[in-house]
């Protein structure tokens, strides 16, 4: 059983991660060791999205 | 290293437990390849294909891409990588190694491996075998690990920048209209199995169409209902995709089927249209959430594949070698097995593209410098599975059924009979009934020369699916892998586009500062229209060519990736001279004299052979010659015909040529370099300095108990650090 709960939040935080739906979780974080009001959710992913615009994504064969 | 901190007492334990594991995996290797190399003529399973391959990497892994990263590259641990010094959370970012293998294995596996394996069947499913899996484990994995090295070594710079830098200007001007070139050829190729795949078939059409508006959907979905929430939008997009499939089931019923049957030269329309507008477009609307989907899908079904592989064991149908490989006078592309196969089939065994990718986005977000060899390395020995598995699929369904699908309509004139005759003069056998049997058991409407490799995979996909998993799904599964390749395929042409776009941005920028701007529109959208253009035009060339678009242009497609990787493999020389590193030169060394005697040898064919099915040239003049006397060639059918025959011919000699001289100024220039380097013994290069490393990470796939433990150590002595900022 335990063994099933580790898979399972491996997997999550790797899902996660990969996806980088876990940026917000980082970002949070950052705010709030650093002691600054966050941003809202859509600016931040907002924002997020601006930056992948300009940067070329490439993909193979 | 951590992993070579082992305990002493430890290590007794350890070594005979390693040594007995590798034996063991060695046994199996050489028991799946002593089967393959004296089997014939009778049953053999697929399975030892499989094992075959899976043993060899892990060896391969295990010890030869060790000694490339202790000897030849002295990974060193101590050394802050480009992601650690200039993390700036957009391009550079310390990336944790399991997850950044995830994305260098989504941004390096495509079509690609799926569709050289399935044409170069026509070889039989040994020379394939061999090359696949010899070729990626001392050359592909060679070239995609020390790219990537060098290139992270160097902040992440690009291939072209590396070579112009590295090698001289002349190479690197040469190296960057060779990377644009090849790069139009590539996405006029992949165009073309989509086309091929689509032609005709209304369930498809309807299919992949509807990714589409899912796509769109997704990307407002995520911009203004769910920011953020990718894996809820991932899911429910697939569970859209899924269902479109099925609906395509329903075409006939829901009225559709002849608005969705729809020829190659609309398609082709639509396609350029749908490419520009996608390169124009804010990537969150289209791009990002396509690509979502089609790196999960991409995931999914080679899982499933390797499943279903295990489960059904399928018995391979194919010949070991065919007559093909000897003669050159095959169906599906002219030539013999030397130097063709090894063309045909580059993604997969080598692959020039993928030096773009471990040139770009992957080193600047590497955490370790030891993780160079699972990400490069690994990342394409997995990629090789994948084109195993699709060479697997293609040589376990019926042969006669294969080469029908894969002839050139000239050649079976498009008909069940006109393909069982055809396939008969082979000395293969199929009846029109068979041939018509099997394209209803996919809900098809015929299987003749349905070229390119796609639907031939899909169909081999959708019979091993079938055995394993049961059910009377083959037409579900058929439609499920001709969608899953050609998302992978309109992925790649929608970033490959943008990607080009940005390129010519960027070299037109040098000389006119303005055009440069990539949010400036009419630099975008003339940047992006002269891209689509380009990659239109051979498209359109492929699709109209009497003689058979992917005959033609295949060849040039494998000939172009192949020559890239030269270009890549000539730069990994040149720097490890330049490292004063000479007695390690032969590690890319091999593959790049391997590459060029094969690139150059098939380069020569096409150009000069006297031979009209191999010689671009030969068959032009052929062709004009029978012109002027006023007679018609089959498979022309009339004089507009003929022309065009010729027209192609030429353009795909003249690029050819191209490619091939532009290569050589590369080779030539970086020669000049290596004897410098030799008679200087070393000389400089822009290799950052070292700086020292602060990030503790493992060093491969699964951590070792030494290194978890550094790891919470090095967490522990963080925590009071960062609270105190």
């Amino acid at each position: 059983m335990n063994a099933i709960a580790r898979g399972w939040r491996g997997l999550r935080w790797y899902l996660r991660t990969f996806s980088g739906e876990s940026r917000w979780d980082d970002y949070l974080a950052a705010c709030e060791r650093d002691g600054v009001t966050p941003a809202s959710r859509r600016a931040f992913e907002r924002h997020r999205a601006d930056q992948v615009e300009h940067a070329p994504m490439a993909r193979c064969c | 290293m951590t992993t070579t901190q082992t305990r002493p007492d430890h290590r007794g334990g350890n070594r005979v437990r390693s040594i007995a594991i590798w034996s063991v995996v060695a046994l199996v290797g050489a028991t799946c390849w002593a089967v393959l190399a004296l089997s014939r003529g009778e049953d053999v399973s697929a399975l030892w294909i499989l094992f075959a391959a899976l043993s060899s990497y892990a060896i391969a892994y295990r010890f030869y891409s060790r000694f490339i990263a202790k000897k030849v590259l002295e990974l060193d641990d101590t050394r802050a990588t480009p992601a650690e010094r200039l993390e700036n959370g957009v391009d550079y970012e310390v990336t944790d190694r399991r997850v950044l293998f995830g994305h260098h294995f989504a941004a390096i596996a495509g079509a690609g491996p799926l569709v050289g394996p399935v044409l170069a069947a026509q070889m039989g499913y040994l020379p394939g075998t061999i090359w696949i899996i010899v070729g990626v484990i001392l050359a592909g994995a060679v070239q995609d690990m020390v790219v990537l090295f060098l290139s992270m070594r160097r902040d992440g710079k690009s291939l072209g920048q590396m070579v112009r830098e590295e090698i001289g200007v002349v190479g690197g001007t040469a190296a960057l209209i060779a990377v644009f070139a090849i790069m139009i050829i590539i996405l006029a190729v992949l165009s073309l199995v989509v086309v091929n795949a689509l032609a005709e078939s209304a369930w498809g059409v309807f299919s992949i169409g509807l990714t589409i508006p899912i796509a769109l959907f997704m990307g407002f979905y995520l911009r203004y209902i769910r920011p953020g929430r990718v894996l809820e939008t991932t899911a429910i997009g697939v569970v859209a995709l899924l269902l479109a499939i099925i609906g395509g089931g329903y075409v006939e019923q829901l009225g559709l089927e002849s608005a969705l049957t729809i020829s190659k030269e609309h398609l082709v329309i639509a396609l350029v249209v749908y490419g520009f507008i996608a390169s124009i477009l804010p990537v969150w609307m289209l791009l990002t959430p396509r690509d979502y989907l089609s790196t999960f899908m991409k995931v999914g079904v080679i899982a499933l594949l390797a499943v279903g592989l295990v489960v059904a064991a399928p018995v391979l149908q194919a010949d070991a070698v065919t007559s093909f490989a000897t003669d050159g006078d095959g169906p599906v592309f002219a030539g013999k097995v030397f130097p063709f196969v090894f063309i045909t089939i580059a993604c997969g065994a080598l692959s020039g593209f993928h030096a773009l990718i471990a040139s770009g986005t992957t080193p600047k977000m590497i955490s370790k410098e030891s993780h160079v060899r699972m990400i490069g390395y690994g990342g394409m020995l997995m990629e090789s599975f994948v084109a195993i598995s699709a060479l697997i699929a293609a040589v376990v369904i019926d042969q006669g059924l294969y080469y029908s699908m894969n002839a050139p309509a000239g050649m079976t004139g498009g008909t069940v009979e006109g393909a069982a005759q055809f396939v008969g003069t082979l000395g293969y056998t199929i009846t029109p009934d068979q041939l018509s049997a099997a394209a209803a058991a996919i809900e098809e409407q015929t299987l003749v020369s349905r070229t390119g490799g796609a639907p031939t995979l899909a169909f081999g996909l959708s019979q091993v699916f079938h055995e394993a998993f049961g059910g009377n799904l083959q037409a579900f599964w058929y439609h499920f892998a001709i969608m899953f390749e050609a998302l992978f395929i309109l992925t790649a042409v929608d970033a490959g586009t943008r990607v080009g776009r940005f390129m010519l941005q960027d070299t037109i920028g040098n000389v006119w500062k303005r055009y440069g701007d990539v949010s400036w529109r009419p630099a975008a959208w003339s940047a992006s229209a002269i891209t689509v253009g380009a990659w239109g035009y051979m498209l359109y060339i492929g699709v109209t060519d009497p003689l058979g678009g992917i005959n033609q242009l295949f060849p040039l497609f494998g000939i172009a990736n192949q020559l890239l990787a030269a270009i890549a493999l000539t730069l990994c020389v040149t720097l490890l001279i330049k490292h004063g590193k000479l007695k390690y030169a032969w590690v890319p060394g091999i593959p790049l004299a391997w590459d060029l005697v094969v690139t150059m040898t098939a380069s020569w064919q096409k150009i000069f052979s006297d031979n009209p099915a191999l010689g671009y040239f030969a068959q032009a003049s052929r062709y004009r010659e029978a012109r002027d006397a006023g007679e018609l060639l089959a498979p022309a059918t009339d004089a507009d015909q003929m022309g065009t025959v010729i027209r192609n011919s030429m353009t795909n000699g003249v690029l050819q040529s191209v490619f091939a001289i532009l290569v050589i100024i590369v080779v030539a220039n970086a020669a000049v370099i290596w004897v410098r380097a030799i008679r200087a013994g070393s000389l400089p290069t822009t290799e950052v300095p070292h700086t020292p490393s602060q990030i503790v990470a493992p060093a491969d796939f699964f951590a070792t108990a030494d290194e978890k433990k550094a790891v919470a150590a090095w967490e522990d002595e963080r925590r009071p650090v960062r609270s105190g900022r």
